[in-house]
């Protein structure tokens, strides 16, 4: 039974890693499906049992947490950032983060800037979680 | 006063399994693989660097009871597990080209960062690693 937890864990770990990677494309959960050798229904459950949320929502997360490190650590305008991180409209973008962050892009560019921390860490700890830890503030 | 770190510790799932990605693929050094008979110690270190070592630990009994290994091993493989390294590099680039083609999964790839490039991978069990060629060594 636990060799089937873990076996089952790897592989939504590995689903989870390739949005990491391929965030800025579009999603086809099909694809990463198939690339784990489950369904699409199994992909779903079993990754919000491993993970506590579904593929869709962990994806929409990494997205705007990676909009938000462009913010921080670049010049590019919004639109750019939006769709550079996988949105097609800059509204469903603006709206997007909103719900997740709490504020508009600009006012969270203008509120926070550059951070002093290895990116691997600002990613981990920066990222909107719906389980209520991170909010995207940063102490002074 | 502290003056070194020597020795640190990662789960792993399997020994033999570890000992093949950490030295034959990852390119680092078996410092011991010596059984105890009550547990395998089993410890790598960066080639030249025999000061520090990585403990590649195998959860399980005595140390603690199987569904408390259950669980650690359920972290593992959900890539929750608390430990990972940073290795440095002399070559970021290079080193991501010849760890790609023995097949490493890895997690990101080489980027540059304000602080140096640096990258990351799985190991075969979920833990996470990274490397990276850092401007200075505190990265």
């Amino acid at each position: 039974m636990s060799r089937a937890v873990e076996e089952s864990n790897r592989r939504m770990l590995r689903v989870r890693d390739r949005m990491d990677r391929c965030y800025a494309q579009p999603s086809d959960l099909a694809a990463l499906a198939r690339s784990v050798h489950v369904s699409r229904t199994y992909l779903i459950r079993a990754f919000r049992a491993t993970f506590g949320e579904t593929p869709h929502q962990y994806l929409r997360r990494r997205r705007v947490e990676r909009s938000m490190d462009l913010l921080r650590e670049t010049d590019r305008g919004v639109t750019e950032i939006c769709m550079a991180v996988g949105f097609t409209s800059l509204g469903t973008f603006s709206r997007t983060f909103r719900d997740i962050v709490g504020e508009s892009p600009t006012d969270y560019r203008r509120r926070v800037g550059r951070l002093p921390v290895p990116t691997c860490f600002a990613k981990s700890w920066l990222r909107p979680s719906p389980f209520g830890e991170a909010s995207g503030d940063v102490a002074e | 006063m502290f003056t070194a770190i020597t020795q640190s510790q990662i789960y792993v799932l399997d020994q033999d399994e570890a000992r093949t990605f950490y030295v034959d693929v990852l390119g680092l050094d078996l410092h011991t693989d010596t059984d105890l008979g009550l547990m395998r110690w089993l410890t790598v270190t960066a080639p030249g660097e025999p000061g520090r070592q990585i403990l590649l630990e195998k959860p399980g009994p005595p140390s603690m009871d199987e569904s408390t290994a259950e669980q650690v091993r359920e972290l593992v493989t959900k890539g929750a597990m608390g430990g990972w390294l940073m290795l440095t590099t002399d070559d970021c680039h290079a080193t991501y080209e010849k760890l790609l083609a023995k097949g490493v999964e890895f997690t990101d790839e080489p980027t540059e960062k304000p602080y140096g490039v640096d990258c990351g991978l799985r190991d075969p069990f979920g833990n996470r690693i990274r490397f990276g060629q850092l401007y200075t060594p505190s990265g």
